[in-house]
């Protein structure tokens, strides 16, 4: 497998992107978009777009830059470090994953960045694609779609939506579940955007008797745990490498707090508790950092084997990010607990982080039934 | 031109039908958890002919320590080699066929900083397993704070005379020779007047005495010099003292980093038997893997431990292509405290037969009490941690 350090290509895109974010998209971005109740902004994913960003992961002939799995997890990992919000990783990770094989010119409008997409996966608190009870009962070439998904993320900003019903079987089952690229706006289709605490756009969508045909499916009718498997894969280990980023910016701020904030006529990162329990904050970003390359070489590598090493990286990176924000707000002390400041943006978001995808428990159980537990 | 091909398909064939002609297969059929460790130097009982006769052919053909110059007892192998040597090893299930901290540390050292008379005379002595060294470094006043050390070495005119006692000395009482940190000026700042000095263990007033550990195992010892006369040289270009003299502590401080770098993941223990943490649990017929708790924990530490395995990879290439520095401490620190969790796991699966020292659970309960030692010996944790905070961090010191 190639190294898990940077390769020289790989740090001219992490100083590259770095470079275009700190101007294009620091955080007091995300607290406008808040504050204006718009959940991402569409100016600044043109322009990503038009870095080849939105088609990372789309081959050079579909219209994209084709970079690979380990270029998307250095975007993400950029973007975490200043809380960008954009519809990369629902579109330009999972969306173009899933519908890598389909000959459609979708995958040129991924590429583009006009064309966005949502995966509706979840029905309840908790990540499981097994789970999915909502149901697309079938006549002949035709589906009727019922039932509700929640925490969509992208949901009510989407286009396009990629929903998993449950063609046959019950839910807990893998088998018996199809994967439908339907148009948002289909009639039968309701979104409502919920008011999560990171300011972003997660949805909730009803389908009350939506009907599509075979030419909504991607993969194969009952296939639709395969047809979302690698799409998933994809999509946490962007989501875990967004999550990595997350962590190096909050710690930043907090390094840069200790050397700068005075207590007890005294900088506080001279005193030792605190200088110890940064530099334990720091091994844990470091080798969460190691499993977020990983997961990346081995999604561009060797995908098919790639759940061992997304799930450790998932699980990580949700880990590392909860213990940096919850010591990022305790070492700010009273300031960190204030609305003008910045760090609470990356603790909300580290917590819709851990839940989006599959929270430490899915994938630490991943891990175990995968090494022989 | 080395003894070995350059290309990796032809040095591969060579070295594997080196290592079936060579290794006795009666080394090879040991299991990984049984063998013995071949430590060389001159009070060495080896443990069969078969384990002296691989140590004698490995050497012959620098393979006991491949990566150094063949000039200095070495095979001379790139990088890619040496993993391609240890990937053949691990096929033909060959033992190492020589340890010593002559390999892991005075080595590195004598290469860093020795004179080429010194690496020529010393180094091959190394790698042929002819003396073990010990690494006489902690004393009872220096621990953590290594620096203060009060050993000293007075100028005598041709030779240095050495007061003074060294503890944590691993296997003094096995050892030919010492590498030993020593205080040559004593009115130079702390870090200034020492010097790295290397003594012959058969030297008049040198002592050791064994220091039982709770584990029951007896690894490291006091070292005691009362008037020991080293000469100043052992011979033309000899110096009894590695880089300049007072500058002992950049040869300490750039040992100590390659140390810390080469700490692993831990291997997890011999009751494991080569067999996954996940595949021991579940073969465990009291049913432990039915407890959520035990349960929670191996697979927190089983994430963990992959995590810290790519880690390893991640800084060994790092290190490669132009070094880590100061952000080893992390590997040292995250390893160790790593280690200790999966034999505080490995005692809770074992419950009841894990408390014998010799029952059910083999001899897991001295490997644990043995791991304690991991996060303090080389450097604690807490050390580590001061060092990534003021040198990586580089949070203020006042």
């Amino acid at each position: 497998m190639t190294t898990l350090m940077l390769t020289e290509d790989e740090t001219m895109l992490r100083d590259a992107a770095r470079g275009f974010l700190d101007g294009a998209a620091p955080v007091k971005n995300l607290r406008e978009n808040r504050d204006q109740g718009r959940t991402f902004d569409p100016g600044l994913w043109k322009e990503m777009a038009q870095m080849g960003w939105a088609g990372v992961l789309v081959s050079e002939d579909n219209g994209g830059s084709g970079m690979g799995h380990r270029a998307a997890g250095i975007l993400a990992e950029e973007m975490g470090q200043t809380l960008v919000a954009s519809p990369f990783i629902s579109s330009a990770v999972i969306a173009a994953t899933a519908l890598r094989n389909s000959a459609s010119d979708r995958l040129a409008g991924i590429a583009e960045g006009s064309l966005l997409y949502a995966l509706a996966v979840d029905e309840g608190a908790k990540h499981g694609p097994a789970g999915t009870a909502m149901t697309a009962e079938k006549s002949g070439n035709a589906f009727r779609l019922t039932g509700r998904k929640t925490f969509v993320a992208d949901g009510a900003s989407a286009s396009r939506v990629l929903v998993l019903a449950r063609t046959a079987g019950s839910a807990g089952e893998t088998d018996g579940l199809t994967l439908f690229d339907l148009d948002a706006g289909r009639a039968g289709i309701t979104r409502e955007r919920k008011n999560t605490v990171d300011s972003r756009d997660f949805a909730q969508i009803d389908f009350d008797a939506v009907e599509a045909t075979g030419d909504d499916v991607v993969g194969e009718v009952d296939g639709g745990h395969d047809a979302i498997a690698q799409a998933l894969n994809a999509g946490q280990a962007a989501l875990s490498a967004e999550l990595t980023g997350l962590s190096a910016g909050a710690f930043a701020m907090t390094a840069g707090y200790l050397k700068e904030r005075r207590q007890f006529d005294r900088i506080i990162g001279t005193f030792q508790a605190l200088q110890h329990r940064a530099a334990h904050m720091w091994s844990e970003i470091e080798v969460t950092a190691s499993a977020i390359a990983n997961a990346g070489r081995v999604l561009d590598e060797t995908p098919d084997e790639s759940e061992l090493a997304v799930s450790i990286a998932k699980a990580r990176a949700t880990k590392t990010a909860k213990l940096v924000v919850s010591e990022g707000v305790q070492m700010h002390g009273g300031i960190g607990m204030t609305d003008e400041f910045d760090m609470g943006f990356y603790m909300k978001r580290a917590r819709v982080g851990a839940e989006w995808l599959g929270d430490y428990g899915y994938h630490a159980a991943r891990v175990a039934r995968a090494r022989g537990f | 031109m080395g003894r070995f091909s350059t290309d990796p398909d032809r040095f591969r064939d060579e070295i594997a039908s080196y290592i079936s002609d060579k290794c006795p297969e009666e080394l090879c059929s040991i299991p990984t958890g049984r063998r013995e460790v071949c430590w060389g130097g001159k009070r060495f009982r080896f443990s069969s002919d078969a384990q002296r006769d691989w140590m004698n052919a490995a050497a012959a053909a620098g393979l006991t320590a491949p990566r150094w110059p063949e000039a200095y007892g070495g095979a001379g192998l790139t990088r890619e080699q040496e993993k391609i040597f240890r990937e053949e090893m691990r096929r033909a299930h060959a033992p190492s066929p020589l340890e010593s901290f002559g390999l892991w540390m005075l080595g590195p050292a004598l290469l860093a900083f020795g004179t080429e008379e010194q690496k020529k005379h010393f180094l091959p002595q190394i790698t042929r397993g002819e003396i073990r060294w010990c690494q006489g470094y902690s004393e009872p006043g220096a621990g953590s704070d290594l620096a203060s050390v009060q050993t000293r070495a007075e100028d005598k005119g041709d030779h240095w005379l050495v007061n003074g006692s060294k503890i944590w000395t691993s296997y003094a009482d096995k050892a030919d020779w010492i590498f030993a940190l020593v205080r040559t000026d004593r009115e130079a700042p702390k870090h200034k007047g020492i010097s790295f000095m290397l003594i012959d263990m058969e030297s008049e007033g040198v002592s050791t005495k064994p220091i039982k550990l709770i584990s029951g195992m007896s690894p490291f010892c006091e070292t005691f010099f009362d008037n020991v006369k080293v000469p100043k040289s052992y011979g033309e270009g000899l110096s009894s003292i590695v880089g300049e003299q007072n500058r002992g502590w950049d040869v300490a401080k750039h040992l100590l980093t390659h140390e810390r770098t080469m700490i692993g993941g831990g291997g997890g223990g011999g009751i494991l038997g080569g067999r996954s943490l996940g595949d021991f649990l579940n073969s465990l017929d009291e049913g432990v893997m039915d407890d959520p708790v035990i349960r929670a924990e191996a697979m927190e530490l089983e994430v963990d431990s992959l995590a810290m395995g790519m880690t390893l990879e991640r800084y060994g290439d790092m290190a490669k292509a132009g070094g880590v520095g100061n952000a080893s401490a992390m590997l040292k620190y995250y390893g160790t405290e790593l280690n200790k969790r999966r034999y505080e796991l490995l005692m809770s699966a074992g419950g009841a037969y894990a408390t014998e020292w010799d029952g059910p659970f083999g001899s897991t309960a001295p490997e644990w009490l043995r791991t304690k030692a991991n996060s303090i010996e080389g450097g604690t944790s807490e050390v580590m941690l001061d060092i990534i905070a003021k040198r990586v961090l580089e949070l203020p010191s006042k």
